[in-house]
């Protein structure tokens, strides 16, 4: 050794220029500027991790033995969980707007506003939640312990990009099996709803469905659906980046877990916003005259 | 203590610091290198953890690092492998750094690896055999035949039966799994092979059978291996070469990182006393920063 003195005498002591100044004024500039920083490394982060994600599914098409799995995890197993969702708010919806609507001696549209409310909102924003809470959180948990105990690392170790291997799939299934979520979260709403309307509160079954069809038209359908491709990505790529940056231990594998679906929630709803006043813009222009689409 | 192998000296080194680069650099050109490690810098936010290493790893040699938790081995062997991107200085692959490759470039190179990890890292998700056949469906055109019975042949080589094949990680005990996870690493016959605290976790006995494998290994082909340790047997018995290092906390700004560079018989001949404590098992000075707590 060079010098003689023992490493841990040597060791400098702190430069009094160099701790930060603690007036409470500086700590929330400090808090705030960190804040920013944070948040803008964050989205930044998670853009890259999106355009890497988006490369690697231009470039290839995952194996079937990756994409079954997740197929079936995220469809065939949020399946029952949806259509029993979709059903209970059909009713809910009965249940809640039919005495305002006795009032005013309309009941008979009810059909309209609970079939209306299911097609455009409810069913894609609530398939999207139970799939953010069933699926979203469970990604960011397996990915998050395959982080943890290294096995991201050991994929990568053995030339498979982690990306193309775990990610892209779980992106695939969750854009194909959203849609058809979605439809049977719908058509669970609609038959729920038709249930407590017609055979609970007898309303009239001809009037119901007349109502519905004059408002209720392919267009809301298909905005719907529209819509939910959207969540799906979001769920996906949310739940995912999550479960990649997930911080050590059982804590952090938690926190991801949490982070994702809270995350995943409010970005579904600031997409369901602003999806929702471009898809009006959209209708407005191409049908001025209100006309429905197809 | 110095080796031909390696030397320490900081970034933009003048006068004699320079002459001993050069003089390292003309050696990496006459040996047959396969890795190197230039001015190589890893910091996690502010936190440095490795500073200005320089090693040189001739092809067919068993390089041991050792060094107390914290010192950054693990890291070092991440960054050798392009898992973790220095954040100065360069890992060169067969003369290629690894920074300066593509993903697609990067992700074809690593197939030239075979990495054990500390606990093992096997696929939670698959069985045994699918774990050891995962580099094989992934980079070759074999046959699902030949791939079986490369797998089995592979699990034999690190003395497992056929019959964990169909088993789950899980279901395995600790020396197993490592077993596995060296039975990964070698599928396709990987140039260097990194092991990350092989031993660690382990009774004595199945520390032994891993050091054991760990030189049969070299002797069926001409592999180089990267063995991070703290355990002094394992570095003693498969080890041609050690490489300690020391955790930059402990260190002044212009003390290098590698403390000890040399044959595994050298190390008790060490004059350096961070080396003899360590080697020995002596706490020594932590004592009183135990009782300072």
């Amino acid at each position: 050794m060079a010098n003689s003195a023992s490493p841990s005498a040597r060791k400098t002591a702190p430069n009094p220029a160099a701790v930060p100044q603690t007036g409470s004024g500086h700590d929330w500039l400090a808090d705030l500027g960190a804040l920013i920083v944070d948040a803008t490394s964050a989205i930044g982060g998670f853009a890259i991790f999106s355009g890497r994600t988006l490369a690697w599914l231009a470039t290839r098409f995952p194996r079937g033995d990756t994409l079954w799995p997740n197929f079936y995890q995220v469809g065939v197993l949020s399946l029952p969980v949806v259509a029993l969702t979709g059903t209970f708010i059909g009713m809910v919806l009965a249940v809640q707007s039919y005495a305002q609507f006795r009032a005013l001696g309309l009941e008979t549209r009810l059909g309209a506003v609970i079939n209306m409310s299911l097609v455009r909102e409810l069913g894609p924003v609530l398939a999207a939640t139970m799939l953010a809470g069933r699926v979203g959180s469970a990604m960011s948990a397996e990915l998050g312990t395959m982080r943890v105990t290294e096995q991201i690392d050991a994929l990568a170790s053995m030339g498979a990009n982690p990306i193309q291997h775990l990610v892209v799939p779980r992106l695939l299934a969750c854009l194909f099996m959203i849609p058809t979520l979605v439809i049977m979260a719908d058509f669970m709403g609609v038959v729920g709803g038709y249930f407590y309307s017609v055979v609970i509160l007898g309303i009239d079954q001809h009037h119901y469905w007349r109502n519905s069809e004059q408002f209720v038209g392919n267009f809301d359908l298909f905005s719907g659906v529209f819509k939910s491709l959207f969540f799906g990505a979001t769920i996906a790529l949310v739940g995912c980046y999550r479960g990649f940056h997930c911080a050590a231990g059982a804590e952090g594998v938690g926190r991801a877990a949490t982070a994702a679906f809270v995350i995943s929630f409010v970005l579904i709803l600031l997409l369901d916003l602003l999806l929702g006043i471009m898809l009006e813009a959209l209708y407005a222009y191409i049908w001025p005259e209100g006309a429905k689409l197809f | 203590m110095a080796s031909p192998h390696s030397n320490t000296v900081p970034p933009n080194a003048d006068g004699d610091d320079a002459d001993r680069a050069g003089a390292t650099s003309a050696h990496s050109a006459a040996v047959d290198v396969l890795l190197e490690v230039r001015d190589l810098h890893v910091a996690f936010g502010r936190h440095a953890v490795l500073r200005g290493l320089n090693l040189v790893v001739p092809r067919g040699q068993t390089l041991a690092v050792i060094g107390e938790s914290g010192c950054g081995k693990s890291v070092l062997l991440k960054t050798m492998i392009g898992l973790i991107r220095p954040t100065q200085g360069q890992v060169c692959f067969d003369g290629r750094d690894l920074a300066g490759m593509s993903e697609r470039q990067l992700t074809s190179t690593r197939v030239r690896y075979g990495y054990v990890f500390q606990q093992a890292a096997l696929f939670d998700s698959m069985t045994v055999g699918q774990n050891v056949a995962f580099p094989l469906r992934q980079h070759s055109d074999r046959s699902d035949e030949e791939i079986e019975q490369r797998v089995l042949s592979r699990l034999a080589q690190v003395g497992l039966p056929a019959s964990v094949a169909p088993k789950k990680p899980a279901e395995l005990s600790g020396g197993m799994r490592k077993r596995v996870g060296l039975a990964r690493a070698l599928a396709l016959d990987p140039e260097l092979v990194l092991y990350d605290e092989p031993t660690t976790g382990l009774d004595p006995i199945m520390s032994d059978v891993i050091n054991e494998l760990i030189m049969r290994t070299r002797l069926s082909y001409p592999v180089t291996s990267i063995v991070v340790t703290h355990d002094m047997h394992t570095a003693r018995k498969v080890a041609d070469r050690v490489v300690m290092l020391y955790p930059l906390a402990r260190l002044a700004e212009d003390e290098p990182q590698i403390i000890f560079d040399g044959p595994p018989s050298e190390l008790d001949r060490s004059g350096d006393r961070r080396v003899s404590q360590f080697v020995k098992g002596e706490a020594g000075e932590r004592i009183s920063e135990l009782r300072g707590a």
